[in-house]
């Protein structure tokens, strides 16, 4: 009982970096309508900016995570600037095609910054651990939660209470009426893919210093689709939801069913057979946007 | 025919043609005028071009692939035909678009508040709040209700409220009437009377319904194939044969329009040369 908790506790936690992630997602979705295929590229940039500011640079974990959102902000910018506002006006294909362009170009960077060799941290972060009764929480564990509860409350109080955040949630409705009322698009936009870029290295930094960074780290992109396709295209709760089950699903099958199979490899593949189930039967994800049809 | 005012209108439209996407020439010469603080009225039959002289002054154009190419537009002694939507709102002109568009998933007051985007005075946005609420006690008490599960009627208050919200010099509404039962288009016709009256907001309204749209007039102007084809004061447009003909269904004083007179054909192709 008590390694089935321990399970459940720690797949929360990474479920939660999982939904922080997929968070960027449904942002570019929903001010778009297109999928950001770059968004596990921003992870595997967060990586090795949580490398270079942890390992070579010294930071302490607050200044590395600080730096690394300023530059994740910049990345953002300049992405919305040169690549998403000449096409705004384009058919969503478009951006989805930018968007795959954009990976490469990253994955590019990293490899040509970093020389896209595996870089690890795992001792780096300080060593404090939370401890429950015969559950303990890893240091890599208990940061991933606290940065990531931490960030999605700050998005949470965004959206609900400042000027540009119900711009945003507006902008997802209808771009028309919000250019009506003298909404700029452009600000809209750039503030989602800052977002968007922040989200993901924020996570890339805490995935790294569980497992390591390298260029593999983008897939993470896949596992956040997943998520996001679980939890319904347009529904931020529904993302956060999605990615604690996904995170406690990986975990469980990972304690439960690898060791049953020599090779392992289940707990990669069986949140993803969850998935397909829920789909089948609930296709718009679990909390899509209801359609709203007056009777 | 006088002009509606004295020739100093706060929005001038000059002889403009749109085309869209290049090819397609909608208006051919539109001239209009709205004066400080008046109704003006637009009517018309469907694709008269009524929607596109609304959106070619609202900069709304731009987003559609439509373009003025000749004439010129004047808001407040500044052209404007240059200027894409965010900007003209920002100018003080706020468009409530045909169709009822409100922002599905946001509740009835974020609907609102984000109409006074533009505007930097808090105390003032507040204060319009309940002005809007004044407007229409009806969607007062729906205020946290996601407005997409409003009625065809609250929605439309609504979308007229976020335009004032905006305290606009000028408003653009666009067929407020369309597919409102007619004792709610007499509600919203007056509420319209009233903003007019009591917030000094000029309109500019754009209407198939013109016995309703002349009713609270100042000016009226009517369209036919993209051009102005009639224009006078509100009680001379009700008065004139044509319009009661064709547009308020009525042929003698008073009398229901009889189908059995056909010259009506004749008359309307007057119009057209």
């Amino acid at each position: 009982m008590t390694f089935f908790l321990q399970l459940l506790v720690t797949g929360f936690a990474l479920g939660m970096v999982y939904a922080l992630i997929a968070i960027g997602f449904v942002i570019i979705l929903k001010c778009s309508n297109a999928f950001n295929i770059a968004q596990g590229h921003f992870v595997l940039i967060g990586g090795y900016l949580g490398y270079t500011f942890l390992v070579p640079f010294h930071l302490p974990i607050w200044a590395a995570l600080f730096s690394a959102i300023v530059a994740a902000a910049i990345l953002g910018l300049l992405i919305e600037r040169l690549t998403i506002r000449p096409l705004v006006g384009q058919s969503e294909l478009a951006i989805i095609m930018m968007t795959i362009a954009l990976a490469s170009v990253l994955e590019g960077l990293a490899t040509l910054v970093w020389g896209g060799e595996y870089k690890t941290y795992h001792g780096v972060l300080p060593t404090i651990t939370l401890k429950l009764g015969g559950i303990s929480l890893p240091p890599e564990s208990l940061i991933g939660l606290i940065v990531s509860i931490v960030a999605m409350v700050m998005l949470m109080l965004l959206f609900r209470y400042t000027k540009i955040g119900l711009a945003m949630r507006a902008t997802a409705e209808d771009l028309q009426v919000v250019q009506s009322l003298g909404i700029r698009a452009t600000t809209v936009y750039a503030v989602s893919w800052v977002i968007a870029s922040v989200v993901g290295v924020i996570g890339g930094i805490l995935l790294g210093g569980v497992s390591g960074v390298m260029i593999p780290l983008a897939e993470i992109g896949l596992k956040a689709f997943a998520v996001v396709l679980l939890g319904g295209v347009n529904s931020i709760g529904g993302a956060i939801v999605a990615g604690i089950i996904l995170g406690m699903l990986e975990n469980i099958a990972a304690g439960y069913l690898d060791p049953l199979l020599p090779g392992g490899g289940l707990a990669q593949v069986f949140p993803f057979v969850v998935m397909i189930i829920v789909l089948i039967f609930r296709p718009y994800g679990l909390f899509g946007l209801t359609r709203i049809e007056r009777i | 025919m006088p002009s509606p005012g004295n020739g100093e209108g706060m929005l001038k439209v000059n002889n403009i043609e749109v085309v869209y996407m290049h090819v397609i020439q909608v208006l051919r010469g539109v001239s209009l005028e709205v004066d400080d603080g008046k109704i003006v009225a637009l009517l018309g039959a469907n694709g008269a071009g009524k929607t596109t002289t609304l959106k070619a002054i609202s900069g709304m154009l731009k987003t559609e692939e439509g373009e003025v190419t000749d004439g010129s537009i004047d808001f407040d002694g500044k052209r404007i035909d240059r200027y894409g939507p965010e900007d003209i709102a920002a100018m003080g002109i706020s468009q409530a678009m045909e169709g009822r568009r409100v922002l599905e998933h946001l509740s009835v007051e974020e609907n609102l508040v984000v109409g006074a985007y533009c505007r930097k005075d808090r105390a003032g946005v507040k204060r319009d709040l309940e002005i809007v609420f004044d407007y229409f006690p009806k969607i007062k008490n729906l205020r946290h209700q996601v407005s997409g599960y409003l009625s065809g009627g609250e929605q439309q208050m609504l979308v007229i409220g976020r335009a004032l919200m905006a305290r606009p010099m000028l408003m653009l509404l666009d067929e407020p009437s369309l597919g409102l039962a007619p004792l709610l288009v007499k509600d919203i016709y007056e509420i319209i009377q009233r903003i007019n009256a009591e917030q000094k907001m000029a309109i500019l309204l754009v209407e198939q319904n013109a016995r309703a749209a002349l009713g609270i007039a100042d000016y009226g102007y009517v369209m036919e194939n993209g051009r102005v084809v009639l224009e006078g004061p509100a009680e001379k447009l009700r008065d004139n044969k044509d319009v009661r003909e064709f547009y308020l269904g009525l042929s003698a004083v008073g009398s229901k329009k009889s189908y059995r007179e056909v010259k009506h054909y004749r008359r309307r192709k007057r119009w057209l040369a």
